[in-house]
């Protein structure tokens, strides 16, 4: 059983080629206290282009978050092999850092990775304006609503200047009309910037908004059950039809009917 | 794009009326206490060599303000000075054990062991080692008052959010990162936390500490005062010496608030939950 361990390489230009992700015949499972094996995903095979957009769909507990960890080698798999560009996280919880202001919260990437205070926040504070977070440099994120919270974590997360992006349920928190427009917002900004994402969630129609396929995985053990091609041009308008009818599919390979059928039980 | 609860009632409270409801309930509870003790202390049923009433205090207090004051010196030094060394102490501890098993297991029994050798036991040594100033109190409080700050650091410290952890990680922070900008943030307010329980141990340290050492010269701190004064039944200078201790130890509390707010100010605003 070949298990070719990933290492995060610490600085994005020691890839060699940009492989975007690929995952081959990966398997993962956890020990529980007493010891027996919960396996959390089964022989996963996905490949995401370099700037293609992967959205995964699937019922709770099947293995989403697990996947995620995986691609930014935060896990390691028991079986199959993971390669990938270096990749960063953006968790469901902002995961801001109370004590720091939404610009330092944004520029955080920027600290790590080595630059001064000075010139972290000048290039963090550039992109303020753009996300309509203006006039909030210096707001705690306590002072801020939750979906200004979430563009902060996202310049975060666009500001590692890694080329994988890792969104697990990216606007979970949110309610339905900030949700919409981060939507929206998400959209045009990889527009702009294109980077290679995988994108976790369990709003379908979230994944067929944003995504260029839709990988739908079966309850624990998460296998992938069907890969959906998103052909539909951008920007997306979530009452076209034929995004409608891919819903409908996705819905129904989720809840284990024959693909074509709509809206069981 | 916020969506809070409307919060806040339209009650208006204006600066005054605010002050007046913060210091009125206090000063309620302490005159009728006040009231209790006065009748009781009259009443006949004890001697004032015991129980002092309290305007006899209260006319010791005025009476020898100069010399309650001249003691209150060197005792409000030890506990500065004791506190802020114990904030430091426990800290680098807790540090040190959060980072290290092998230091958790061989410093944490010790720590918590410490805590119950009574200072009359070592007291002669530490005057043996550093005489009669003021060195051998600071390390009788330090004593007392570096467990509290020790273990609300550590559990601040192990109170991390390890999704805040994995984040960092995937941002390639080191470990030195990690700590920098997640856990020494976070453990900060837990370890003031600690200091304000240490504080009210302090002052009492403060006193065991003057009991315990040896001091030469005239206006040794209160806890001195108040042992000179028991042993020639001056009970109420006595009793007024206790009052400037416990007055002390409120205005240390209410300035370890207020520089809690200036060095996490993150941790004293009530965190609001937003959709």
């Amino acid at each position: 059983m070949p298990t070719q361990l990933q290492s995060r390489p610490r600085s994005s230009q020691s890839g060699s080629a940009d492989v975007g992700i690929a995952l081959q015949g990966v398997g993962r499972t956890y020990r529980d206290r007493r010891g027996a094996g919960v396996r959390a995903l089964d022989a996963i095979s996905l490949r995401v282009a370099p700037a293609e957009v992967l959205a995964v769909v699937g019922p709770s507990g099947c293995g989403k978050s697990t996947l995620l960890e995986l691609i930014c080698g935060l896990q390691r798999p028991d079986q199959g092999t993971v390669a990938c560009a270096p990749a960063v996280l953006m968790p469901q919880r902002d995961l801001l850092l109370p004590w720091l202001s939404a610009l330092d919260n944004a520029a955080l990437a920027l600290r790590i990775s080595g630059l001064s205070r000075e010139r972290a926040r000048a290039r963090a504070a550039a992109l303020f304006a753009e996300m309509g977070l203006d006039g909030f440099e210096h707001s705690r994120p306590s002072e801020l609503s939750g979906g200004m919270r979430q563009r902060v974590a996202f310049l975060r997360t666009l500001l590692s200047g890694k080329r994988v992006l890792c969104l697990d349920e990216p606007f979970g928190a949110l309610d339905a009309i900030t949700r919409a427009e981060m939507q929206e917002w998400l959209a045009g900004a990889l527009a702009r910037e294109p980077r290679t994402v995988a994108l976790v969630t369990h709003d379908v129609e979230e994944a067929i908004v944003l995504a260029d396929r839709v990988a739908v995985l079966s309850p624990r053990p998460g296998r992938v059950l069907e890969v959906l091609e998103v052909e539909a041009p951008r920007p997306r308008v979530r009452t076209d039809a034929a995004l409608i009818a891919l819903r409908e599919r996705a819905l129904g390979a989720l809840q284990g009917a024959p693909t074509p059928m709509v809206g069981a039980r | 794009m916020s969506r809070r609860p409307l919060a806040a009632p339209a009650r208006q409270t204006g600066p005054p009326r605010r002050r007046a409801r913060a210091v009125l309930p206090p000063l309620a509870l302490v005159g009728a206490l006040l009231g209790a003790w006065e009748l009781y202390a009259e009443s006949g049923s004890t001697s004032s060599y015991v129980l002092p009433s309290p305007h006899a205090v209260a006319a010791a207090l005025w009476d020898n303000a100069g010399l309650l004051a001249a003691n209150l010196a060197p005792t409000a030094t030890e506990v500065g000075l004791g506190i802020a060394l114990a904030l430091a102490l426990g800290f680098a501890l807790a540090v040190l054990i959060h980072f290290s098993r092998v230091l958790r297991r061989a410093v944490y029994p010790l720590a918590i062991g410490s805590q119950a050798v009574p200072i009359a036991v070592i007291a002669p040594l530490l005057v043996f080692w550093w005489g009669f100033g003021v060195f051998p109190k600071l390390v009788v409080i330090v004593l007392i008052c570096f467990f509290p700050v020790l273990v609300t650091t550590v559990d601040g410290l192990e109170a991390v959010d390890r999704d805040q952890l994995k984040l960092l990680r995937t941002l390639d922070a080191s470990r030195w990162q990690a700590f920098r900008f997640a856990e020494l943030p976070a453990a900060l307010p837990a370890a003031i936390s600690g200091a304000r329980i240490a504080l009210t141990v302090a002052v009492i340290g403060a006193y065991i500490a003057e009991s315990q050492t040896v001091t030469v010269g005239t206006h040794a701190g209160l806890g001195h005062e108040i042992n000179a004064d028991l042993t020639a039944l001056q009970t109420p200078r006595a009793y007024a010496a206790a009052v400037v201790l416990f007055a002390f130890a409120i205005a240390c509390f209410y300035a370890l608030s207020l520089a809690e707010r200036r060095l996490a100010p993150w941790a004293a605003q009530p965190r609001e939950v937003h959709a």
